[in-house]
């Protein structure tokens, strides 16, 4: 089972819609209430969880607080379960964010979320390609250097660990992350779901990842 | 390096998409929005707009059930807009499955609908729209409400800049004057709203020819071109006009 944890302010349509087209229905919870009861009475477990993030980090900093998902994200990557944040929620990952004030975030990565600089037009909105791809990475298989994805955000990630950024783009200058990858926490920065096909290859590569019995995932990326 | 985007726009009408033809409110069926916009997404279109011209709560609701549908078909951004005038009406769309809410009268009577909307749900899916027309005795652009029946006699260029400064992600502009000639975009008047604002300018209005999205997209410097009537009745087509922009050096998204 892939859930999706709904920090309360997203569309999880498209998210939703984008795993139905690569073959998977997800469940969707909003808070560690619904966690709980889906850890003890499931259908199956929890296979990986998928975080998604439109609006404001600390809005939804905040939101993940209150609706006890913060501990959720925590209980998810000791039980060793695969994470994928998608843009916001990729951010979210980090350690710290400068959106409207200073808010730390989940801390799983070493890095802050900074504002792109007004030379360049934001938001960096619409299809950008991939200038460096860590090809023989699980969640990169099959993706290439050129390819063409669907970035929209004012805030990017200055990663503090170098090999936690995975494939990267262009923007005003700047290298931007676009997919990390630490263990079995991974996030991108564009939209998957709204970036194709190279975006649904990404997001089938993820349900691979998350169908590998535990034990298979060892974890040398 | 970031592409310049090819955005077919529909305009539907109690849940069907419906052409223009000829002047005024004559208009045909151009059939089901699920089976075009997959026609449209598969030739490589980057993103696509609805625009609800329903006048009956019945065809608005009608028209949400073609947002969810299409929203589930299509794995590019979606842009819905047509009567938005509350930050409900945002969110409605948004949970039928758009990606972006463009709001355009609404917007311009009540600005806060801006900042809350990109407050509450980031700005990255605030577009504003915004109709312009040349003023003949002012000699600047106006910005005209209700589809260009009511002028306002503000400034379109400060406007836009103030929509900017409210939390618009992207402009959506359209030129009164240029929309329905497909004569080609006002090149003018796009790039002196692109000058002034930092956020992305979508053109729209006056289409005809692939030439004309290559003008727009240098000269007129949009980050966007959208186009409705020149694709519904396939005088040109998206991969005709991505191919002919990408033979003189114009980025764009390539779709085998």
């Amino acid at each position: 089972m892939i859930v999706v944890l709904d920090p309360g302010i997203g569309n999880l349509h498209s998210v939703l819609g984008g795993l139905r087209r690569v073959g998977r229905e997800a469940v969707v919870i909003s808070d560690k209430e619904a966690w709980d009861n889906l850890r003890n009475d499931a259908d199956g477990p929890v296979q990986g969880v998928i975080l998604p993030g439109v609006g404001a980090f600390g809005d939804a900093m905040t939101q993940l607080r209150l609706s006890g998902l913060v501990s959720v994200v925590e209980q998810v990557v000791t039980s060793r379960i695969p994470l994928l944040g998608i843009c916001v929620g990729m951010q979210l990952l980090f350690k710290v964010s400068f959106e409207h004030g200073e808010h730390p975030g989940l801390a799983l990565l070493p890095g802050r979320v900074v504002r792109f600089p007004a030379t360049a037009k934001v938001p960096h909105m619409g299809w950008n390609d991939l200038t460096s791809v860590r090809s023989h990475h699980p969640l990169l298989q099959d993706v290439a250097i050129g390819d063409f994805v669907y970035f929209v955000h004012s805030y990017y990630v200055q990663a503090d660990e170098a090999s936690d950024v995975i494939a990267a783009a262009s923007y005003g200058g700047i290298e931007v992350p676009a997919v990390v990858g630490r263990g079995l926490v991974y996030g991108t920065q564009f939209h998957p779901e709204k970036s194709g096909k190279v975006g649904e290859t990404i997001l089938r590569n993820f349900v691979r990842l998350t169908e590998l019995e535990r034990s298979e995932v060892s974890s040398p990326w | 390096m970031l592409t310049k985007r090819i955005i077919p726009c529909f305009d539907v009408l109690d849940g069907r998409v419906v052409k223009h033809v000829g002047f005024l409110n004559n208009r045909r069926d151009a059939g089901d929005p699920v089976a075009l916009a997959q026609i449209y997404c598969d030739a490589g279109a980057d993103e696509l707009v609805l625009l609800d011209i329903s006048a009956s709560s019945e065809g608005r609701l009608a028209t949400r059930k073609v947002v969810e549908e299409v929203a589930a078909k299509v794995n590019i951004p979606l842009t819905v807009g047509g009567g938005v005038s509350t930050v409900e009406d945002v969110r409605s769309l948004l949970l039928s499955g758009a990606d972006k809410v463009s709001m355009n009268t609404g917007a311009f009577r009540n600005p806060r609908l801006i900042e809350e909307s990109a407050h509450r749900f980031g700005e990255q899916c605030v577009v504003v729209a915004i109709d312009a027309n040349l003023h003949a005795q002012m000699g600047t652009y106006e910005v005209m409400l209700q589809g260009g029946k009511v002028g306002t006699g503000s400034d379109a260029i400060a406007w836009a800049k103030r929509a900017a400064e409210l939390g618009a992600g992207e402009i959506l502009l359209t030129s009164f004057r240029q929309d329905g000639t497909r004569a080609g975009y006002d090149l003018e008047l796009t790039s002196a709203i692109a000058r002034a604002v930092n956020i992305p300018i979508i053109a729209s209005g006056g289409a005809g020819a692939k030439e004309h999205f290559f003008d727009v997209l240098t000269e007129g410097m949009a980050d966007a071109a959208l186009a409705a009537s020149v694709f519904h009745f396939a005088e040109t087509s998206v991969r005709d006009v991505k191919s002919y922009l990408r033979e003189r050096g114009v980025p764009v998204r390539w779709v085998e």
